[in-house]
């Protein structure tokens, strides 16, 4: 019997030929990456406790983004520490206040098939849209794999998640998330190795194809891969990455999965989790009426330069409704510039946006944005659970990038198929 | 051994350790450990106490002050049907004990808990049951028993097993 893309993955990391799902292997970790907020912060008094130094700077990738900018001494100090620190510990791939974590991770070339990773953040199965078996671990295992450049793993079952068919105008990757959640619920993954796959997921570009496995967190499994084809080929030539060969990358045709779930593009309707969980979510029709206060687009999971193009195909030429707030966060810098570049920004501004930093912002709910109580928030982010954005009365909903720019102009919870042109849209998200 | 804490509702890392709070030590932190759904957790939880929690425990962020924090207030232990991937690996790594437990849903807040963790049994002395848990891999509790992943690394060093460069 053949093996899956994940048994492979794991199979090269851990020096074997083949993998047996379930078995304990150590596997040795091609690329570490780490935040402001667990990174060097934690890991640096650790460090010194032992007396030990990092095993591989040229492996260790550093990214400020939880608390930039910072707006108060605490904060401060939290991002001055991650600079210093890569400095002693000569870490030279190092993007500070450029984006958030997992977007810039893959902008700039640190990505590519066939690599074994960790990150110290949750949503760290976003780099398993580049067919590496990439996820999260906490500060205290990052310091081990800093050690010893080494991690164990129970080897995974493969989930396969087979979408069939083409998404329709006004869907993206983010209502099939949403649709997967409703039906798997957050435990669905098991913590096991999810498998994207299907026509509608290879028609998607890549940075939807990272919307996918980023959320592979909220199915509670411990990646989310995706098979790279012509199209990651591309985006990694673009990064600079012009020597990656997938051909080794791909689950043989006679693997079988532990699991196989199937969806359907076609029939697919736009979808909206309510609060407090993602696995609330449904068919925008099936929610009723909700009004709403502030309309989000943000995070690694809902502001790159495609999601921001999706909003802006709701708002050129709108406003928001009144007494609505539009927040737009656009995940990286250099998704911001493109942005401007070609208009799409300021569809966004001109609609009446308010723009944030290129960081967690309001998603992490560490800093100055926090949701005040009672208000209603529908955002492009990937978890809203009670308190994490503001207060614990604050309500929470999930949507698109569509849907959130959808609500900003009606002021409720709106299918956004309603205010768009009946022109295709996959083909003109590009990236 | 400690009183049982049940918490019924889904417990994710947001309400074990506070996003306003995650720029401080893990001493504030732990003051405000579960307060959105019981405000008197962190305050009134003695050290020796076990938690009580439903399926997926620790669902959420990779943020492993959410079992440190519970440790830092002393929980001998946390029993789920299920635990979060991630919050299992993190509990284990700042050494909190965390045991999958399928009936642990039968403990009331407030039973007096025994737990054997070697063995992965769960003693209820308010009602005389005992539960079975599915027990802990050896190299896991290894390093529990070490104090976490940190003292653990600690130890191997000391031993010469590990070269720090
Ligand atoms: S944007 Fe949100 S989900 Fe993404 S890394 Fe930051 S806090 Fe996590």
């Amino acid at each position: 019997m053949g093996q899956t893309l994940t048994e492979k993955l794991v199979a090269r990391a851990c020096g074997q030929t083949t993998v047996t799902p379930g078995d304990l292997v150590t596997c040795k970790v091609d690329l570490a990456m780490m935040h402001d907020s667990g990174g060097p912060r934690r890991v640096k008094p650790m460090l010194e406790r032992l007396g030990a130094r990092v095993w591989d700077p040229d492996r260790v990738v550093v990214i400020t983004d939880h608390y930039v900018p910072a707006t108060d001494d605490d904060s401060r100090q939290i991002v001055a520490t991650a600079r210093d620190w890569v400095q002693t510990a000569g870490i030279r791939r190092f993007h500070d206040g450029i984006g958030i974590c997992h977007v810039v991770l893959a902008e700039q070339g640190h990505l590519r098939p066939g690599l074994f990773a960790v990150g110290g953040d949750s949503h760290s199965p976003t780099g398993g849209a580049f067919g590496c078996y990439m996820f999260g671990i906490g500060a205290t295992e990052m310091l081990g794999v800093l050690v010893t450049g080494e991690i164990w793993l129970r080897v995974p079952q493969t989930i396969r998640l087979d979408w069939r068919g083409q998404l329709t105008h006004g869907l993206s990757a983010k209502d099939m998330m949403l649709a997967m959640c409703a039906r798997l619920g957050m435990d669905g993954g098991r913590y096991q190795s999810i498998e994207y796959a299907g026509e509608a997921v290879r028609a998607l570009g890549m940075q939807e194809r990272m919307t996918l496995s980023n959320m592979a967190a909220e199915l509670g499994a411990q990646a989310g891969i995706i098979e790279a084809d012509a199209t990651t080929r591309a985006f990694l030539a673009a990064a600079g990455l012009t020597d990656v060969d997938i051909d080794p990358w791909r689950g043989d045709a006679d693997a079988v999965p532990a699991e196989h779930h199937a969806f359907d593009a076609d029939s697919l309707a736009p979808h909206a989790a309510a609060p407090h969980s993602p696995a609330n979510s449904a068919p925008i029709g099936d929610h009723g009426k909700v009004d709403i206060d502030v309309a989000y687009i943000g995070a690694c999971t809902g502001a790159k330069l495609v999601d921001l193009r999706m909003a802006a195909e709701v708002l050129r030429g709108r406003r928001i409704a009144a007494g609505m707030r539009l927040l737009v966060g656009p995940a990286t810098a250099q998704d911001e510039a493109q942005a401007r570049h070609e208009g799409t920004l300021g569809a966004l501004l001109d609609a009446g946006a308010e723009l944030l930093p290129n960081a967690c912002g309001a998603c992490a709910g560490y800093g100055a944005w926090r949701f005040e109580a009672g208000t209603r928030v529908i955002a492009s982010t990937a978890r809203n659970f009670k308190g994490r954005m503001g207060s614990s009365s604050a309500e929470i909903w999930l949507g698109s990038p569509y849907t959130v720019a959808a609500a900003a102009v009606t002021g409720a919870l709106t299918d956004p198929r309603l205010l768009l042109d009946r022109a295709p849209g996959l083909t003109d998200r590009g990236n | 051994m400690g009183k049982a804490w049940v918490f019924e509702s889904s417990i994710d890392t947001d309400m074990l350790a506070p996003g306003p709070y995650m720029k401080f030590g893990i001493d504030e932190i732990a003051r405000h450990c579960l307060e959105a759904v019981d405000p008197g957790f962190a305050s009134q939880v003695q050290p020796g106490d076990v938690v009580i929690g439903p399926r997926n425990f620790g669902l959420g962020s990779s943020r492993e002050q959410a079992p440190a924090a519970l440790r830092h207030l002393g929980v001998a232990a946390v029993l789920a049907p299920s635990f979060s991937g991630l919050f299992y690996r993190n509990a284990i790594n700042v050494g909190q004990l965390v045991l999958e437990c399928p009936e642990a849903a039968s403990i009331r807040t407030g039973d007096d808990i025994e737990v054997d963790a070697t063995n992965g049994l769960v003693r209820n002395n308010t009602t005389g049951a005992v539960i079975g848990c599915a027990p802990v891999p050896p190299h896991l509790l290894t390093m529990i028993n070490a104090g976490g992943l940190l003292p653990w690394l600690e130890q191997r060093i000391a031993r010469g097993e590990l070269q720090t460069r």
